[in-house]
């Protein structure tokens, strides 16, 4: 089959590789029809991700048709002909993580929980598609894929809705969702949002969903900010205004009630030395991580607030404000997404018109156009918001 | 050599070491024993892989079996790498699983072959029995040990990295990792 590979820092190329098959009773082999490149991606294609592979088959959005089951998947859960949308964690579906919906925490999907374990104290859950670290699981950029646990994961998608409304329910709405949720919004609040990709966009209508008082958008790409605008949004640029100003002036001088950071490692925004220092410690891979975005969200947020993070973090970060932290009683919440604990609440919001995913979609490519997807993704070049694959 | 490791299975106690008790199921998680074969209630004999295609067998005794709490054991006066083991079964405090402690000592000192199986369990031996027990967790909560393109191999799960490519097995490459 063809599939979108890693192929070294900076590089991926859709090469020739074997089909999958049946590897374990449970597994399903899913025929993908829609597949996405999200933002994390970036990550692993940048090299801040440790454990990626030279041939490793990218992606962990996708959807399709179950074109085979392993003998032991629950027939009452998934059968030959469905079709389903596949979360991006991997998750047993038996283990006390899984009991506790904390799928992402998952402890027996990741075969690598050894190296997982080393990185982060314990391990996490296998992922699709994103480095041997979460279990070296081959992606859904691909004309194919197998899925494990695939009585556990997989949503079936029985309505007519089309792939686009619903593909984004593998990661990124559940995401943007989850960064929401736990902000435990109530009608008064002002929440803030750093990052107006698709996972931001997400975090913001889900924030108005559970009725903020008013959601606001922080990036620096014009288009990116027009579509938080077009969404119901209140758009601050980061390269035009002091963000902490706006956000006072925003928030009767309170600071938000809650704050999202949507951007996670790769953050470009923060003073120009701070960047610099977070440059030089990253290039020396003394730190992972550019944790802008987490820090003016802990500065900015009003005393007693929430601050949930759904930008991906990959391992240690520098100048934490643990002072601003600690002594105005903010609270810190955070997860790779939970995805199936959503996916159906999700699925109905969808159906109802309360949600609609297809917004951000600015791309519609072939899964031949995956490297160029990626470019234009990565230098948002052409307004790229969210590019859609067709294999 | 002394080795402790902790686990916490979500199965019921009386499960958990009906499973262990019955030796033979050790190798399915056990990544260095390639089979135990039960010979009378307390006796068996242990082969597991050694370096350099070798193989070690050896003779072990049940020396105390206290029903769904403890079981040990020990390796009988042959034996080329004296060794013996405690497993104890707890019920977790949320009453929904069970706590698997597990202690084994290995007479390393005690020849050359010791030294050679010492350096097979590698820099990390702990991190050997830390595995086995992982996979004795996915065992009993799911019915097998977990397998991802770039590390298909189930228990025999030895290299961390790098591994193969996280892209599909070719056909002969399942047939070899499944052994079919």
């Amino acid at each position: 089959m063809r599939a979108n590979c890693w192929a070294g820092r900076n590089e991926v190329e859709v090469r020739e590789v074997p089909d999958p098959a049946i590897l374990s009773g449970r597994d399903a082999i899913v025929g993908i029809t829609s597949t996405a490149i999200c933002g994390s991606d970036l990550h692993l294609v940048d090299g801040y991700v440790p454990t990626m592979q030279d041939g490793d088959v990218m992606g962990h959005e996708f959807m399709g048709e179950v074109l085979e089951v392993g003998p032991d998947v629950d027939p009452t859960r998934l059968r030959v002909g469905d079709r389903v949308v596949v979360p991006f964690p991997i998750a047993c579906g038996a283990c006390a993580a899984c009991a506790a919906q904390l799928y992402s925490c998952c402890e027996n999907s990741n075969p690598n929980a050894g190296i997982a374990e080393k990185m982060f104290g314990h391990p996490v859950a296998g992922l699709f598609g994103y480095s041997h670290l979460t279990g070296g699981f081959a992606g859904g950029q691909a004309q194919y894929a197998r899925v494990p646990f695939a009585d556990v994961g997989p949503l079936r998608i029985e309505s007519d809705l089309t792939d686009e409304q619903v593909l984004f329910l593998s990661d990124i709405l559940p995401t943007g969702y989850m960064g929401a949720e736990m902000c435990d919004i109530r009608p008064s609040d002002v929440v803030a949002v750093w990052g107006a990709g698709p996972v931001g966009q997400f975090a913001m209508d889900s924030a108005r969903v559970l009725g903020a008082a008013a959601v606001i958008a922080i990036d620096k790409e014009p288009y990116r900010l027009r579509m938080a605008e077009e969404a119901g949004h209140i758009p601050v640029n980061f390269e035009e205004v002091d963000v902490r100003s706006r956000l006072l002036e925003l928030s009767g001088g309170r600071g938000p009630d809650k704050c999202i950071d949507a951007v996670g490692m790769e953050a470009t925004h923060g003073s120009a030395h701070l960047h610099a220092f977070d440059r030089v410690k990253q290039a020396v891979r003394s730190e992972t991580d550019r944790p802008h975005a987490l820090r003016q969200a802990i500065m900015s947020c009003r005393s007693g607030g929430i601050v949930s993070v759904v930008g991906v973090y990959g391992g240690f970060v520098d100048k934490f404000p643990a002072g601003a932290w600690m002594n105005r009683s903010v609270t810190l919440r955070t997860g790779q997404c939970h995805v199936q604990r959503y996916m159906t609440p999700l699925l109905e919001r969808i159906e109802r018109g309360e949600l609609d995913p297809t917004r951000v979609i600015t791309h519609r490519l072939t899964l031949e156009e995956a490297p160029r997807g990626y470019d234009i993704f990565k230098n948002k070049q052409a307004d790229c918001e969210k590019v859609v694959l067709r294999p | 050599m002394e080795l402790t490791a902790t686990t916490t299975v979500r199965r019921p106690v009386a499960e958990v070491y009906a499973f262990w008790r019955l030796l033979e199921n050790l190798p399915s998680f056990m990544a260095h024993l390639d089979e135990v074969r039960t010979t009378d209630e307390k006796s068996s004999t242990w082969t597991a892989s050694a370096p350099f295609d070798h193989t070690v067998v050896w003779e072990a005794l049940i020396t105390e079996d206290l029903v769904e709490e403890r079981i040990a054991w020990r390796s009988t006066e042959q034996a080329d790498v004296p060794n013996e083991g405690t497993v104890s079964f707890l019920p977790s405090p949320d009453g929904a699983g069970t706590e698997v402690h597990v202690h084994l000592v290995f007479d390393i000192e005690a020849g050359k072959l010791g030294r050679a199986v010492a350096k097979y369990f590698g820099e990390d031996p702990r991190q050997q029995l830390d595995d086995d027990l992982r996979r004795l967790k996915q065992v009993l909560e799911t019915g097998e040990v977990v397998r991802s393109d770039g590390a298909p191999w189930g228990k025999r799960a030895r290299k961390e990295f790098p591994q193969r490519p996280a892209q599909p097995l070719t056909v002969e490459e399942r047939r070899e990792v499944l052994g079919a």
